[in-house]
């Protein structure tokens, strides 16, 4: 893989900087692509240039670049146009189909034909979490099982005990539309973003009398709203996703920008991060209608889906972490196998004519649950392709599904204003 | 932008689509039916501990009101 020397290297914002690049270390006609996200340019525009110096001026933006070096190039070989790059991409994507069709020996429904049938579920709503004044956009479990943090279009975060229904914490954001919120790994702190373009950590204070709000420190800032967030294994690190087309790993303290994602054409949806024992990988999913798995170190993009016909609302990894599935506005949700590099199965129906919103995988990653915008969410048999029970309730979309930590209580958010807690 | 330093863009862009897709199609893969039978073990490992899979016992679920007894 192309070697990053220029790691560690940050151009600061408000300084003109020139990168020059040693020849020592490079071929000539090196291709040095800078990329990163400002907070006055409406994208992020890569500037190349083919000589061993580059330099770009950031006087005039507000943010820190991020330089990489994202290939050793040995400038145009002969004969080489666009034209023909072109067709080579196209013969690269047939070979890549060929590839992964090659190990399809069979299908993973067949598979599970021998495993013995869901039985019938008996999943209720046990709790009704009002106070949300608007729609309810984003939730997300603590730790501890029984905590969780929910955000909406009228601007505030709330977090819950969803025990006893007590609000025990109401954030305000001055911006309206909060769809991404998340908790911290410690219990200790909540992470919130939306069309404010900014994701906010606020820590939560055991004095009720203290004003959460006003501990609120920016630690992320896209130029476009922040569509999902999530704390990797610390409280120390922030991964979010933007409608700017990236996603970017932060440091909380310092806000500093610590890595960014480009692969994506278009908004940026959803976020998953593996789950800790399978290493530092994410996926995302969004309106160019790909899923791509990236590696948090280099920022590469190692393995990308297209299957979607539609913009992806929602990824998730699947328990082990050696798949994941995702949900669609072309209605149907889909799992992908990372090992075997591909689309394993696709949870549709006739009926079912809604965009699905968002998944979760229950404890054993037996039961997908999808939230729809018909309101309901249908819980399917992941391995044989089944839908296995639908959950009604809820008298708007359902806009996240989330599974408690220990399984034993699914979480629904919804425009209808409220959250529903369920359980067998 | 001068009209070169666009074609420079897009000729770059789509270098470094091709280097992309030929990282992607390099992947090492298994077979569906190694992994599927993975994943279908990982399932059914776990099977016993999911709680909306197989329920809990009565009594354990902290949601649940508590049911009162009735003497008939």
């Amino acid at each position: 893989m192309s070697q990053d020397p220029l790691e560690g290297c940050r151009i600061s914002a408000g300084k003109k900087s020139a990168v020059s690049l040693g020849k020592a270390l490079h071929p000539p006609n090196l291709l040095v692509v800078v990329e990163g996200t400002c907070g006055a340019c409406v994208a992020a525009s890569p500037v190349s240039a083919p000589e061993g110096s580059c330099s770009y001026n950031v006087a005039h933006h507000h943010l820190c670049v991020c330089v990489r070096v994202c290939m050793a190039w040995q400038g145009l070989q002969k004969g080489e146009t666009l034209a023909s790059l072109k067709q080579e991409s196209e013969n690269l994507r047939r070979k890549l189909e060929e590839e992964r069709g090659k190990l399809t020996d069979v299908e993973l429904h067949q598979v599970a034909e021998k495993v013995e049938t869901v039985a019938a579920l008996s999943i209720k709503t046990r709790r009704v979490l009002k106070g949300h004044g608007n729609k309810v956009l984003s939730m997300d479990w603590c730790k501890d099982k029984r905590r969780l943090v929910s955000s909406s279009q009228d601007g505030k975060v709330i977090v819950w005990d969803a025990f006893t229904l007590n609000k025990e914490h109401g954030i305000t954001l001055p911006c309206t539309w909060v769809m991404a919120c998340a908790y911290a790994p410690s219990g200790c702190a909540v992470a919130c973003g939306g069309l404010d373009n900014k994701c906010s950590v606020v820590p939560l204070s055991l004095d009720r009398n203290e004003n959460v709000t006003a501990k609120k420190k920016s630690v992320a800032m896209h130029t476009n709203y922040v569509s999902g967030c999530s704390f990797t294994n610390s409280d120390m690190q922030l991964l979010t996703s933007s409608g700017d087309g990236t996603c970017a790993l932060w440091d909380v303290e310092s806000g500093q920008l610590l890595q960014s994602f480009h692969g994506h054409t278009a908004d940026v949806l959803s976020l998953d991060l593996a789950p800790s024992e399978t290493g530092n990988t994410f996926v995302s999913g969004g309106c160019d209608m790909k899923a791509n798995v990236w590696d948090m170190r280099s920022g590469q993009n190692i393995q990308s889906f297209d299957n979607h016909q539609s913009d992806i609302n929602c990824v998730k990894y699947y328990p082990s972490g050696d798949a994941f599935a995702s949900a669609s506005d072309d209605a149907t949700c889909r799992f992908y196998d990372l090992r075997a590099d591909r689309e394993v199965a696709v949870y549709q129906k006739d009926s079912i004519i809604f965009g699905a919103s968002s998944v979760d995988f229950s404890l054993s990653g037996r039961l997908l649950f999808a939230g729809y915008n018909d309101y309901t969410i249908n819980v399917w048999d992941v391995l044989k392709g089944t839908r296995v029970s639908v959950l009604f309730g809820h008298e708007n979309r359902v806009s996240r599904v989330r599974v408690s930590p220990d399984g034993t209580a699914l979480c629904s958010a919804s425009w209808d204003n409220t959250l529903r807690v369920s359980r067998t | 932008l001068p009209t070169n330093m666009t074609s420079n863009s897009n000729l770059s862009n789509m270098k470094r689509l091709v280097e992309q897709l030929k990282l992607e199609a390099s992947v090492e893969r298994i077979k569906v039916s190694q992994a599927a039978a993975d994943l279908q073990q990982y399932c059914l490992q776990n099977a016993g501990k999911d709680a909306l899979l197989v329920g809990v016992p009565t009594g354990s679920n902290p949601f649940r009101e508590p049911r009162s007894c009735a003497v008939v």
